[in-house]
């Protein structure tokens, strides 16, 4: 193709899009796009898998059978939602396997949040509160992208995100009605939780390198920092529904901007857990990894049978 | 076992969410044969009741059309318009036909 007709190719692609049709795997469409949606859904698909790690860790200790049961649920959606999107993301033309190794290898990201450790059941409230909060912010915006796969696979991902955030915040509230330690627990957990969560929605507006070809593409609606904004107004009543302090001294309603003004972010931090050095980063990894090969001779296992079933079936028909 | 290793194949997965409905496309999914890709699709695609059947059929056997043939595929459609109700002039007389 020449580079004239590519480029009428692109602008063609780019009309359609903005007319708010859809892109369907075969279609064509620009390198550019191709690769940026294989690095954005599979970062979002290692996100839910490593993501089921840190709750993982309370299965076994859930206080309960009610939260057992909503725990083991909720990390079993993100597994579901782990597996819509890697499907999503191979309809790109990129293999599971090669998935798996950008993940494993340390090549591809995933949401630094999951770098935090969860040390009492309290975290499970706060993430479910807080991170699925800032979660279903980030996401419910990608119903409406431009990728046909990516969007459908979100529609679902929204539909089953909301039972999670309100399990965290009964978990949450039911701690704060509790005893003292038991509200001390909880307001532990907002305090760590706090502003990692607010570290999910990315570097500010200005630092932001993606933000107007991703805007194009509808990849994203609003910024990072007017979702970061509209997390923090939705999210502060509710901190003040269970009487807890959100950790910011600088937190001030402003009846000018009818938004909350916060403090500054620490991005030295937020960058320290992009580049790997948060406090799991290295837990996380390894637990996949060996997740990965242990599991190795059970995919071998399943693959020899079915082959074996496969012939078996061949020789009875050509016996019968 | 073939010194290559083979992965588990590919599968796409469709589910009719309630008879006197048509099974539809819910996704896709890895599994080694048949059984496994129908026990998977329900954990990963029916968790909320959203089916009462499933069908998988191994995604090689899908044979699509191509978007670079759409014009001949499906625009001699569009000026067929005798094909629609619409095109045939009745008196108003006549009441739902």
């Amino acid at each position: 193709m020449s580079d004239k007709e590519v480029k009428n190719l692109e602008e063609m692609f780019e009309a359609c899009i903005a007319r708010d049709e859809k892109i369907e795997p075969k279609d064509w469409m620009p390198e550019k796009y191709r690769q940026t949606h294989i690095r954005q859904i599979s970062q979002h698909a290692h996100s839910e898998i490593v993501g089921m790690l840190p709750e993982g860790n309370w299965i076994t200790r859930a206080p309960s059978l009610r939260r057992k049961a909503a725990l083991l649920a909720k990390v079993q959606d993100e597994a579901g939602h782990g597996l819509y999107l890697y499907s999503a993301c191979e309809t790109l033309g990129i293999s599971r396997e090669e998935l798996y190794e950008q993940l494993h290898s340390g090549k591809a990201k995933y949401s630094s949040i999951f770098n935090y450790p969860t040390i009492t059941w309290a975290d499970i409230g706060a993430i479910g509160w807080l991170v699925d909060g800032a979660a279903i912010i980030n996401q419910v915006p990608l119903c409406n992208t431009s990728f046909g796969p990516y969007a459908r696979a979100m529609v679902r991902v929204c539909k089953e995100e909301s039972f999670h955030q309100r399990q965290g915040y009964e978990i949450m509230l039911t701690l704060c009605n509790g005893t003292e330690e038991q509200k001390a627990m909880a307001q532990d957990a907002l305090n760590r939780w706090w502003w990692p969560s607010l570290m999910m929605f990315g570097p500010t507006d200005a630092e932001s390198t993606h933000t107007e070809q991703s805007m194009k593409w509808k990849l994203k609606r609003k910024t990072n920092d007017e979702l970061r904004q509209q997390f923090i107004d939705q999210t502060v009543p509710q901190a003040d529904i269970l009487g807890i302090t959100v950790p910011d001294p600088d937190l001030k309603w402003n009846d000018e901007r009818g938004h909350y003004d916060f403090g500054e972010i620490d991005w030295d931090e937020f960058w320290q857990v992009v580049k790997g050095h948060g406090p799991c980063n290295k837990e996380r990894l390894n637990a996949r990894v060996s997740a990965w090969e242990e599991g190795e001779w059970v995919r071998d296992a399943a693959m020899a049978y079915a082959e074996k079933q496969e012939e078996r079936k061949a020789t009875t028909k050509k016996a019968s | 076992m073939s010194d290559k290793k083979k992965n588990w194949p590919l599968w796409e997965v469709f589910v009719r969410s309630k008879n006197g409905l048509e099974h539809r496309h819910f996704g896709s999914l890895h599994a080694a044969d048949a059984e496994m890709a129908l026990e998977n699709a329900r954990d990963v695609y029916t968790r909320r009741n959203e089916g009462v059947s499933i069908w998988v059929v191994e995604s090689k056997h899908i044979t699509a059309s191509n978007p670079s043939d759409n014009g001949e595929l499906f625009e001699p459609a569009q000026d067929k318009v005798y094909r629609h109700p619409t095109f045939y002039d009745l008196p108003d007389e006549v009441k739902h036909m």
